[in-house]
């Protein structure tokens, strides 16, 4: 355990060694603050749903960018040796790198709450969907991140590391779309439905916690990590 | 200490590694000399438990690589090769990161982290950051991080790579002062590297081991006797005749001319005199001797008779 947190505690710090942090957090909560209020006023509802509707198409960009450095980066400067040779195990590795990008990711979104905080104040909006909404954003981009960090641990460039993880993320998150479902064969419908990652927000995202929901992110979430762990232990 | 057991890598269709065994006595300081790519640096992975083998197995302190390979890294320090390094944090932030996952209590920390400093002379650049340090003290650092937990092995993958003869010097200097009781293993591709450094080489190439013994050894399977230069001013056919009547000499070879002094390189038999023979000789004949020296044991003919064989 205390492993898992001197880990989480240097790969932390990492994010904000150089200012790209920072302005991956700025241009984050600029764009989606603008796309929540340009709509805002016009539709003329106290609630978060247009907020919270367009987060899994932010994500697609941001997780993936938080995660991209964590392998690729270590195996080109070559410190996934000595990572890998202090008496650690590995999956504590790809654990504490894992809970980092996650907090990283929990702060940028939480960097939000003005927004909450001004609909409370000038409307009197359900709060239940708006709980939900957030944590239906934390699941959803730690199911991203999970992905970005697998992604990251098959390649020591990092925008190739950027580029698959947006496309297994954009692969899971269009397959519960009604598009996809529409025009799929009729046995695969509920299993798409199941395993796309935008359904379960959705339905979070009303303020109804359904334990399936939950147990759905935790799933992709661990399977990647999973994986993230044999291709580490592969290159032995 | 430790004990290797035919273990053997491939990177593919490349045999890095095959079946190499060997042993390490506690405290011994051994030396990995071969060409690039002969797998050295694929061996101290394996030992390091980087890497793991396709076949055999190495054994340290009891312990296995396959089995116990938590308990090996807290027994080794290891310097990777090229020294691989976050080059953005700070060096006491580096130091601190490291003793932490060496299970360094919280109440000894700074100690440890200042005593590496200190040992490796990183004092007056400890405040800066990694990538600000030039490669001299990266190095450094490099072995400061090995050094951490005061380790009973030390795995150092060519600690001098890429440094001045002044670096390299004070790293010498550094891993004499830190050996002690420790077991090292050290590669390198340079001789003499290894020869100051070591008390037993192993010489591998093609992921095979071809040569091992002291320093002394290896240079007296070479040749077998010793090599004497000697330059000699004389009248040059017959100073040939007379070295060639030599008793005891052979091999001589001839290195040429210049301004009346013919130079040449023999070899002696064992436990002959050469030297002294060729002074009377020289002296007997009137002619005059500009050079007479007796070749230091040369690690580079071994070397390079060794790795350039057919490994067969």
């Amino acid at each position: 355990m205390t492993n898992i947190i001197t880990i989480f505690q240097k790969e932390f710090k990492s994010y904000f060694s150089s200012p790209v942090a920072y302005i991956f957090i700025i241009s984050f909560l600029v764009v989606t603050s603008w796309l929540f209020i340009r709509t805002f006023f016009i539709a003329d509802q106290s609630s978060m749903r247009s907020f919270f509707s367009i987060l899994p198409w932010i994500f697609l960009f941001l997780a993936p960018a938080i995660t991209m450095r964590s392998w690729a980066e270590e195996k080109k400067l070559g410190t996934i040796e000595i990572l890998m040779t202090l008496p650690i195990k590995d999956w504590e590795i790809v654990i504490g790198k894992f809970l980092s990008g996650f907090f990283f990711l929990i702060l940028t979104v939480c960097l939000t709450f003005p927004l909450a905080i001004t609909i409370y104040i000038i409307g009197s909006p359900d709060m239940g969907p708006i709980w939900g909404g957030y944590l239906g954003a934390f699941l959803l981009g730690g199911a991203y991140l999970a992905i970005g960090l697998f992604a990251s641990s098959i390649t020591e460039n990092q925008i190739v590391s950027f580029i698959v993880a947006i496309i297994i993320c954009f692969a899971f998150l269009i397959i519960g779309e009604d598009f996809v479902i529409f025009s799929a064969p009729a046995f695969l419908v509920p299993i798409l439905s199941y395993l796309g990652l935008g359904a379960h927000f959705q339905s979070i995202g009303r303020g109804v916690i359904d334990s399936r929901d939950i147990l759905y992110y935790l799933s992709i979430i661990v399977f990647f990590l999973f994986l993230n762990h044999i291709a580490i232990e592969q290159k032995k | 200490m430790i004990k290797v057991e035919n273990i053997s890598k491939s990177y593919g269709p490349t045999k890095a590694v095959n079946n190499i065994s060997f042993r390490v006595r506690k405290g011994d300081v051994l030396g990995f000399l071969g060409p690039n790519g002969a797998g050295k640096s694929t061996t101290m992975r394996m030992l390091t438990c980087y890497l793991s083998p396709d076949e055999g197995t190495a054994k340290i302190d009891g312990f296995d690589i396959h089995q116990d390979s938590i308990e090996i890294r807290k027994k080794i320090g290891y310097l990777p090769e090229n020294n691989p390094l976050y080059l953005d944090m700070g060096v006491i932030e580096y130091l601190k990161f490291i003793a932490k996952i060496r299970q360094i209590p919280k109440s000894s920390l700074k100690t440890k982290v200042d005593r590496a400093i200190e040992i490796c002379g990183l004092g007056s650049y400890s405040h800066k950051d990694i990538g600000e340090l030039s490669k001299g003290y990266r190095q450094r650092l490099g072995l400061a991080q090995a050094l951490i937990h005061d380790p009973e092995i030390l795995i150092l993958d060519e600690p001098t790579i890429g440094l001045d003869p002044h670096q390299i010097i004070e790293i010498r200097h550094l891993i004499k002062s830190i050996g002690g009781e420790k077991t090292i293993i050290i590669s390198s591709h340079i001789l003499p590297e290894i020869s100051a450094t070591c008390d037993r080489v192993l010489i591998i190439a093609k992921g095979q081991i071809v040569g091992s013994g002291t320093p002394q050894e290896l240079a007296s399977i070479s040749g077998g006797g010793l090599t004497i230069n000697t330059g000699i001013r004389g009248p040059r056919e017959n100073v040939i005749n007379a070295l060639n009547q030599l008793e005891g000499a052979v091999n001589i070879k001839n290195l040429g001319e210049e301004n009346g002094v013919n130079r040449f390189k023999l070899t002696a038999d064992k436990n002959k005199d050469l030297g002294e023979k060729i002074f009377f000789m020289v002296s007997k004949n009137g002619w005059s001797l500009t050079e007479l020296h007796r070749e230091e044991i040369n690690l580079e003919d071994v070397f390079l008779d060794l790795t350039t064989k057919e490994v067969s």
